[in-house]
């Protein structure tokens, strides 16, 4: 696995459960030392200088790493104190925190009380309170619920804008990364399969898809709708079929033309330009599962 | 593999991380296990209960008996020592490290630049404070029921010190299987290793009046020099050799304890 990401940058790294992407990231974090290979994080080895990529990484882990019996406050203020911080700067940077994740009122209460969305604000926050120069997120949305995910999601993009903050966020969620990252790294299997702009990696595929479900196999019907011009590929599974092409708005009659040729019933046509879905399809033959444990509440 | 950061940093990044030091660290960590005790009452009450349990009941028990058969022999001061072994050892912060463990709470202090071995002193930092204070309550009841410190009040702050630092000692196993184990019923059940230390020595009765094989195992088991230190501060006056004896025991104990406490540090930091 070669990558590199560059200073200011939201880098996403897209790929399935157990592609190895939380194993990359403990490494690049310094949890986790490397069987072999090389990596450098702000310019300094993760083997030979731990130390130094600590001090400049903030990291929140794919599950909220926080004490349950500590407040709030207690929590961001002891992270404070361990990154140097003075008891005077500490104390304030839990109120800058606290309001920027409005949390405020809730900071003197313990971590127990929090709801999962609160745990996972004061989590990301937790990893800010040094104004790291790269922010490590690992899933930093499984699980949550979509307001408290949108959330996040504004406050990632204000942390780049504003503050100019590298970050590398994994994901198993299309959508964020195709919303959050300048380039996305797609693993599969312990390797980066692509890589590259959400836009450079869909317009890889074909301009537009055209997705065709058939009653029956849609394997019977793959060759003819292939030999429709204007259709870069078409792939069938089960009873669906997807089709890559160059003009979807052009290339559709002709392809449902094929297939009434065919005799086979179509039970809906959807024409839509591709996604990192697709994209993940066309390279790996599979579409991601999410482990989704969704809750309520943020 | 190359992540990179700005290095314009600019004025919104007036707060900077740098090392904090080997004391800032130990001295944070310790802060945070202190104020975990009052909301984790039931790890010290306990402790403290049992002691004073066995404490009036083995004096109401054998008090009588043992005074008649040895003559000069003063059974409430005797037992005093070992009433505050019972209470103070295996009470650490070992099963709060394995909730940091289970929780994830631990890799986030690893994240942070602070020393490894802050992490640890730190918790035993907090552990030589709470022993220090457990052992006041059961000190002083020991004065209610008749107790008196041949030393004087200095020999009680030696008394408190040599029974903390026994508890740091013990605390060293504890730590070693939270760390090697993050599961919470094997530290819990790390005070039974100390019973064969309790009860195969003079907890009871003058190594005098051990015999056979329990005499020879109280020998080489560190509590009878503890004890023996411990119970020359009350029932003797200064006596040099005693106390010397009982430092060299906990000594050889948190030589082991501390020897395995810190390889499972090792061993899971490299785990990761």
């Amino acid at each position: 696995m070669d990558l590199d990401v560059a200073t200011g940058e939201i880098y996403g790294f897209l790929g399935p459960n157990g592609a190895g992407k939380s194993t990359m990231m403990r490494m690049l974090c310094t949890l986790l030392a490397p069987t072999s290979g090389q990596a450098t994080v702000a310019g300094f080895d993760v083997v030979d200088d731990p130390g130094a990529v600590r001090l400049r990484i903030g990291v929140a882990l794919q599950d909220a790493a926080l004490d349950p019996r500590q407040t709030g406050a207690e929590l961001l203020r002891l992270q404070g104190l361990l990154y140097g911080l003075s008891r005077r700067e500490a104390n304030r940077r839990v109120g800058e925190l606290g309001e920027l994740i409005d949390l405020v009122d809730a900071l003197d209460r313990p971590i127990s009380t929090y709801s999962g969305g609160m745990k996972r604000r004061l989590d990301l926050v937790a990893a800010l309170v040094h104004n790291p120069r790269i922010l490590f997120l690992d899933e930093p949305t499984t699980g949550l619920d979509p307001v408290s995910r949108a959330r996040v999601w504004e406050e990632v993009r204000r942390l780049n804008a504003d503050l100019r903050m590298t970050i590398f966020l994994t994901t198993q969620y299309l959508e964020e990364a195709d919303t959050l990252a300048d380039r996305v790294g797609i693993i599969d299997a312990g390797r980066i399969v692509a890589e590259g702009t959400p836009a450079e990696l869909k317009r890889s595929i074909g301009t537009d898809v055209i997705i065709i479900r058939v009653e029956g196999d849609a394997a019977d019907v793959c060759q003819a709708v292939e030999r429709v011009q204007g259709v870069l590929s078409v792939e069938a599974r089960g009873s669906e079929l997807v089709v890559s092409t160059t003009d979807g708005s052009a290339t559709v009659s002709p392809v449902a033309v094929a297939l009434s040729a065919c005799e086979v019933r179509v039970r809906d046509l959807t024409l839509r330009t591709p996604t990192l879905d697709d994209v993940f399809l066309e390279l790996t033959g599979s579409r991601i599962q999410h482990d989704e444990t969704e809750e309520v509440g943020s | 593999m190359t992540i990179a950061a700005t290095t314009d940093t600019g004025s919104v990044r007036a707060i900077e991380a740098r090392p904090a030091g080997f004391v800032s660290d130990t001295s944070a960590i310790a802060g945070r296990a202190l104020r975990a005790i009052p909301r984790d009452v039931e790890a010290v009450i306990p402790p403290i209960f049992i002691a004073l349990f066995f404490f009036l009941v083995n004096i109401a028990t054998l008090s009588d008996i043992t005074e008649t058969q040895i003559e000069g022999f003063n059974f409430t001061s005797f037992q005093l020592p070992t009433a505050i072994l019972l209470g103070v050892t295996g009470v650490s912060r070992a099963p709060a490290l394995v909730l940091d463990v289970q929780n994830g709470y631990f890799d986030r202090l690893l994240l942070t630049p602070i020393r490894r071995l802050a992490i640890l002193l730190g918790h035993m930092a907090a552990d030589i404070t709470v022993a220090s204070a457990l052992i006041i309550p059961i000190v002083i009841v020991g004065f209610i029921v008749g107790v008196r410190f041949e030393t004087g009040p200095l020999g009680v702050v030696v008394f408190i010190t040599i029974g903390a630092l026994w508890s740091l000692a013990f605390s060293g196993f504890g730590y070693a299987i939270a760390l090697k184990t993050g599961n919470p019923a094997a530290v819990n059940s790390s005070f039974l290793l100390f019973f064969p230390f309790l009860f195969l020595t003079s907890s009871y009765v003058p190594r005098e009046q051990l015999s056979g094989w329990l005499d020879t195992v109280a020998t080489f088991n560190p509590v009878t020099y503890l004890l023996e230190g411990l119970r020359s501060l009350v029932v003797e006056g200064w006596e040099w050799g005693d106390l010397a004896s009982a430092l060299v025991a906990v000594g050889v104990v948190a030589a082991v304890s501390m020897t395995m406490c810190f390889a499972a540090l090792r061993g899971r930091i490299r785990r990761g």
